[in-house]
């Protein structure tokens, strides 16, 4: 910590701040650790994730032999020998965009980091090089995350129109658990729509708008939706454990799905 | 509504100094400025400050009040509680020269390191044509007023001061991709940025953007766009295999 290098006016104090400015910090690491112990839980409990029609979005797509019957919309590729529970085969992509996404990279950086733990307020580490060395060059991917991302949405958006039958398949239903999973696909999309890199592939990297009208119109569209993103975060992060939660709930029997017709 | 407030302001310079409590009347309307201008009228005839437009506009009264980079001519006394201790010090990031003032040239050494705008060969000044939307994004940056509080927040230079040397700072970014997404400018801003002015450092936390008197939204509007730009040029290896096969040249 040097802000009181030599030539600096000389005040002990790390921070003269008197707002509670740690309490962004603070709140940011208590979500992301619940989150993560919660989904770390489920992802390897490896059960009541599917039942007819529901599926958790932490199981879809689920790609091995031992995934539950009918659950698996591409079928199991996998196959027998992944032992293991089906959701780790798939977690590390919206885990990948999630980490690699700019506005986590602030939320985690500050918090979990302390880099800076808040404005103008020392950080504890004696040297900082920024994002200009390995694991963080990785950031960099961010991209090829997203599109990744876009195919998850795609198919938890399809998921959640399998939701509009019954327990025997039959169609033409529809109970809370559609409107859960559709709620979740929606801020999903919300959220890979709103990312940085989604502005910067519509139209962000040109320099020439009027020479493309349509893309600046999109860029012009996510743009809006962009400064709305770190909310999009939130919510997809928390709609996700919560869809998930629901359809344990409905697989273990604890609550039994609701159907509006 | 006149009443007494507590204030401590840091007095000394690059000797030594320290914070100086004083009483001093306030009066409603009144911002920051006001009452330092009281105490030097005062109190403290020799308590050296800064400023010129008193509006917001000049950029020159840059400080620290409470601990939180301010423009002390923005900000108004009715934000503090009349009980409150107002803690008024010079910029944490640069060399301070006396009291409340400190040397910026840094600011303007860096932005000395940026080729100037290089419109494209055989076009003349005065024969620069170009479409609104094509320059409305960079509009943004023009309103910067270079009062360097970005510069004096952003913790790679505040808490690191070795990292100088190779960090151009958050007002050189604004620059740079302001440069880099102008229709007319020729010069490819993406490499320089990486490599010379250390964009890679910034890990995007956003401080320059919170404290920017003239709202620019630094970070989402320049910074990460300059950064997804170098990830074309320098680490999307799609990108690159493109721009090799003759695809998608120039944009
Ligand atoms: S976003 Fe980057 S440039 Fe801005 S203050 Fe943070 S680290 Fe510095
Ligand atoms: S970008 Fe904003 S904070 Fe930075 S120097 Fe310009 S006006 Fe000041
Ligand atoms: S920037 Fe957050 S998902 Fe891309
Ligand atoms: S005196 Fe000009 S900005 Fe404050």
């Amino acid at each position: 910590m040097s802000v009181t290098a030599p030539g600096r006016a000389q005040i002990a104090a790390k921070t003269l701040r008197t707002d509670k400015w740690w309490l962004q910090p603070l709140g940011t690491v208590a979500v992301l650790l619940s989150f993560i112990v919660y989904a770390t839980w489920r992802a390897f409990e490896g059960a009541h994730y599917f039942t007819e029609p529901l599926i958790s979005p932490f199981y879809s797509p689920c790609l091995a032999t031992s995934c539950v019957e009918k659950s698996s919309l591409l079928g199991t590729p996998v196959g027998a020998w992944w032992t293991l529970s089906p959701a780790l085969l798939i977690l590390v992509f919206p885990l990948g965009f999630r980490m690699t996404c700019y506005y986590y990279r602030k939320a985690y950086y500050r918090s979990f980091w302390q880099s800076p733990p808040a404005c103008a307020v020392g950080e504890p580490h004696k040297k900082y090089t920024g994002e200009t060395r390995q694991p963080l060059l990785l950031q960099n991917s961010h991209r090829y995350f997203f599109y990744i991302g876009l195919v998850f949405n795609t198919l938890l958006t399809i998921d959640g129109f399998l939701a509009f039958r019954d327990h025997e398949g039959n169609w033409g239903h529809m109970s809370v658990g559609t409107l859960v999973l559709l709620t979740n696909a929606t801020l999903l999309w919300l959220y890979s729509l709103s990312c940085h890199s989604c502005r910067h592939a519509m139209g962000g990297r040109l320099n020439h708008f009027s020479k493309h009208p349509l893309r600046y119109k999109m860029w012009t569209l996510v743009s809006r939706l962009n400064t709305h993103h770190p909310k999009f975060a939130w919510f997809s992060l928390i709609g996700v454990a919560l869809a998930d939660y629901y359809v344990r709930c409905v697989a273990t029997g604890a609550i039994s799905d609701f159907y509006f017709f | 509504m006149t009443y007494t407030a507590k204030f401590r302001v840091w007095r000394g310079d690059d000797t030594g100094g320290g914070l100086v409590d004083f009483a001093v009347e306030v009066n409603e309307g009144e911002v920051v400025l006001d009452i330092i201008h009281r105490l030097q009228a005062t109190q403290a005839p020799d308590l050296a400050v800064r400023w010129n437009c008193k509006a917001g506009k000049c950029g020159s009264c840059s400080a620290e009040v409470n601990g939180l980079p301010r423009l002390m001519c923005m900000t108004r006394m009715n934000t503090f509680a009349e009980d409150e201790v107002v803690t008024v010090t010079p910029l944490r990031t640069f060399p301070v020269i006396r009291d409340l003032v400190t040397n910026v040239s840094f600011n303007y050494i860096k932005a000395r390191q940026i080729p100037a705008f290089a419109p494209p060969a055989g076009v003349a000044p005065g024969d620069y044509r170009m479409q609104q939307v094509d320059v409305q994004r960079s509009q943004e940056f023009r309103k910067c007023i270079e009062c360097f509080l970005c510069q004096n927040t952003c913790h790679v230079i505040r808490d690191h001061e070795e990292n100088k040397e190779a960090f151009a700072g958050p007002r050189m970014f604004i620059r740079l991709a302001e440069l880099d997404m102008h229709p007319l400018d020729s010069k490819d801003r993406k490499v320089e940025a990486q490599e010379d002015h250390g964009l890679g450092m910034c890990n995007i936390t956003k401080c320059c953007t919170e404290v920017c008197p003239e709202h620019i939204k630094i970070t989402d509007n320049a910074i990460i766009p300059m950064k997804e730009r170098v990830v074309d040029v320098k680490y999307d290896p799609l990108r690159w295999l493109g721009s090799k096969i003759g695809k998608r040249p120039g944009l």
